[in-house]
């Protein structure tokens, strides 16, 4: 049977626009002329103005701190959220309430956030972009956990509480490697949705600190320069690395459970 | 050992247990018969611990049961699907109750190889649940619910999920294995042969009510329910009113057959004969009940026969030992002795 070839134009059309400025950008990081938009020849240069930008380097230690922290108490809560929604209630609201963040706009959330900082008299800084971050993430690991608890055999807990667990430790023993794999696929979502957040942290980090998005906004008023594109193409082999590494672990995880 | 005493449970509108109250002796192999809803299931994880009775007590040796968390009640439960954990390997699995008892390492790993040696499943201790098969698999759950010597053992369909020729071995495994433990057994089934071959007593549900306690013997022979008398094994079942050694019917006349003890003359009754009791015989013979044969299917150690008898509903059965020689459309009468049936009060 023959498709029309006619719908193979919208789908290369489709890639390309969405692909072809991702080439774009890593092929003019490797530029080594002055412009972001004429390449001149290969070079390495901007990679070094890079590591020797202060500013840059900065924010990108603001981001790791901020997404490693607020990763670890989405991370936490999350998975807490998504066990007491499955197995502790059967309200519907509170489920709502829980996985409103995901769904908020970004911007009412960073508002809000900002007049309760202001109201609670608490100092900016990369410590309210961790809160800040962490609640927003808390809702997507909630999310990807209940999948994953949806699937769950409730009789393996109970099966540990026969035996003599206390609810502590059948968590801990049965429950908790179950989730394993939603655990670590939601940390992933986590800590790739703050590496690359701005409203919110442009928000409430105040004006002493900066993250890697404000620090790249900041240099782009100025102008594209080929330095940005090398920066972006970092950014582009951190996020891959941390997508194939979850799956990876996801894939271990999910045939060690079902071993 | 065991008392259940007027237990109740409600699910909404829906009443699961209805008053139920049982009591189970030392050492006793016990089955909760009933079709699928009928409450059983329920009655054993009110005893183990997951579900809350709306009223009734539960007590083990006199100790109230109904107060105390699932892990410190001296029982274990084996579950339709097993349970296992999958991420632990079978002697961990194994393991798993007795490390919550804080045993020294030495006499847990003692006690894992005893009992796992006692399912022959020795070799497998390595291995994770997903790479046995169904029967080792329920060896497994097994050999966890005991390795704790609880005082009570609970078994929800303990062989439902198995292929019929691995269910007749580990009937036989877990017969061997009571008696060996000597741990009292409480087994939940929805297959009546099952129960009877594994029981020594069974107390059959319906609607979330025991309707009878019984040996199985009794339980096949003098049923004393028009539910029993259809749920538990094959029989025929005619509707009359109670008369001396018979049953009056509007339909066939007196049929003979031995009224249980109490039942009054004259009052609404069932009688039931089991297939095998029923003896087929030529159309001339005087008494008896006439019909034409439908249909003659042959299992090898017997043939079952089902006769259309003119006003009754359904088709007699008869079983009859080997190959019967009868054809479909013959003519038969259908004989049996008075003691061969049973007359039970009540209408279908």
């Amino acid at each position: 049977m023959r498709r029309s070839r006619l719908l193979h134009v919208p789908f290369w059309f489709t890639y390309f626009f969405l692909y072809a400025p991702i080439v774009v950008l890593v092929m003019m990081s490797f530029n080594s002329g002055k412009s972001a938009y004429t390449y001149e020849g290969f070079s390495l240069k901007w990679y070094g103005v890079l590591a020797q930008d202060k500013k840059v380097m900065e924010g990108l230690v603001n981001t790791l701190v901020v997404a490693v922290g607020s990763t670890v108490i989405a991370t936490v809560l999350g998975t807490l959220l998504a066990v007491g929604l499955a197995r502790y209630t059967r309200s519907k609201t509170l489920d709502a309430f829980a996985l409103m963040p995901a769904v908020l706009p970004d911007l009412v959330l960073a508002i809000g956030l900002l007049v309760f900082y202001g109201l609670v008299q608490f100092t900016l800084g990369l410590y309210s972009v961790i809160l800040a971050h962490g609640v927003f993430a808390m809702a997507f690991v909630a999310a990807v956990v209940r999948t994953r608890l949806a699937g769950a055999d409730t009789s393996l807990e109970e099966a540990s509480r026969d035996l003599g667990a206390g609810p502590v430790t059948t968590f801990v023993k049965v429950t908790l490697p179950q989730l394993a794999p939603g655990i670590v696929a939601g940390a992933l979502l986590a800590f790739t949705l703050s590496l690359d957040e701005f409203v919110i942290a442009f928000f409430t980090i105040g004006n002493l600190e900066q993250t890697l998005p404000i620090v790249i906004y900041s240099m782009i008023r100025f102008g594209v320069t080929p330095e940005i594109n090398a920066l972006g193409t970092i950014l582009l082999l951190v996020s891959f690395t941390a997508v194939i590494v979850g799956q990876r672990l996801t894939k271990i995880g999910e045939s060690r459970a079902q071993d | 050992m065991l008392k259940i005493d007027g237990i109740t449970r409600r699910f909404g509108d829906v009443t699961a247990l209805d008053d139920v109250s049982l009591e189970i002796g030392q050492g006793e192999f016990f089955a909760l018969l009933g079709p699928s809803g009928c409450g059983k299931t329920t009655l054993l994880r009110i005893i183990a611990g997951f579900e809350t009775p709306d009223g009734g007590t539960v007590t083990l040796d006199g100790e109230d049961l109904l107060g105390r968390q699932p892990n410190r009640r001296p029982i274990s439960l084996m579950f339709q699907s097993y349970a296992l954990f999958p991420h632990m390997t079978v002697a961990k699995n194994v393991a798993y109750g007795l490390e919550r008892e804080r045993l020294p390492r030495q006499e847990i790993r003692k006690r894992v190889g005893e009992v796992l040696e006692t399912v022959g499943l020795s070799a497998h201790g390595d291995r994770k649940p997903a790479q046995l098969s169904g029967g080792q698999r329920q060896r497994v759950a097994l050999a966890r619910s005991i390795v704790k010597r609880p005082r009570l053992l609970l078994l929800d369909e303990p062989l439902s999920a198995l292929d019929k020729k691995v269910r007749a071995d580990m009937q036989l495994e877990l017969k061997r294995l009571q008696h060996e433990v000597g741990i009292t057994f409480v087994v939940v089934t929805h297959d009546q042969e099952e129960a009877m071959s594994l029981a020594d007593r069974i107390a059959v549900f319906e609607h979330g009510r025991v309707r009878q306690v019984d040996e199985p013997v009794a339980l096949y022979e003098r049923p004393r329910t028009p539910f029993v008398a259809d749920f538990v094994g094959a029989n025929n079942l005619f509707e009359g009113t109670a008369g001396p050694e018979t049953l009056l019917t509007e339909d066939f006349g007196p049929l003979s057959g031995t009224p249980l003890d109490g039942l009054e003359e004259g009052a609404k009754a069932l009688l039931g004969v089991r297939p095998e009791k029923i003896r087929l015989r030529e159309a001339e013979t005087p008494d008896g009940l006439g019909g034409t044969v439908l249909d003659v299917s042959f299992y090898g150690g017997v043939s079952h026969i089902s006769v259309d008898v003119p006003g009754h509903v359904r088709p007699v059965l008869v079983a009859v030992q080997g190959a019967s020689g009868v054809q479909p459309g013959a003519e038969v009468k259908l004989h049996w002795e008075a003691p061969d049936a049973v007359i039970i009060p009540g209408a279908r």
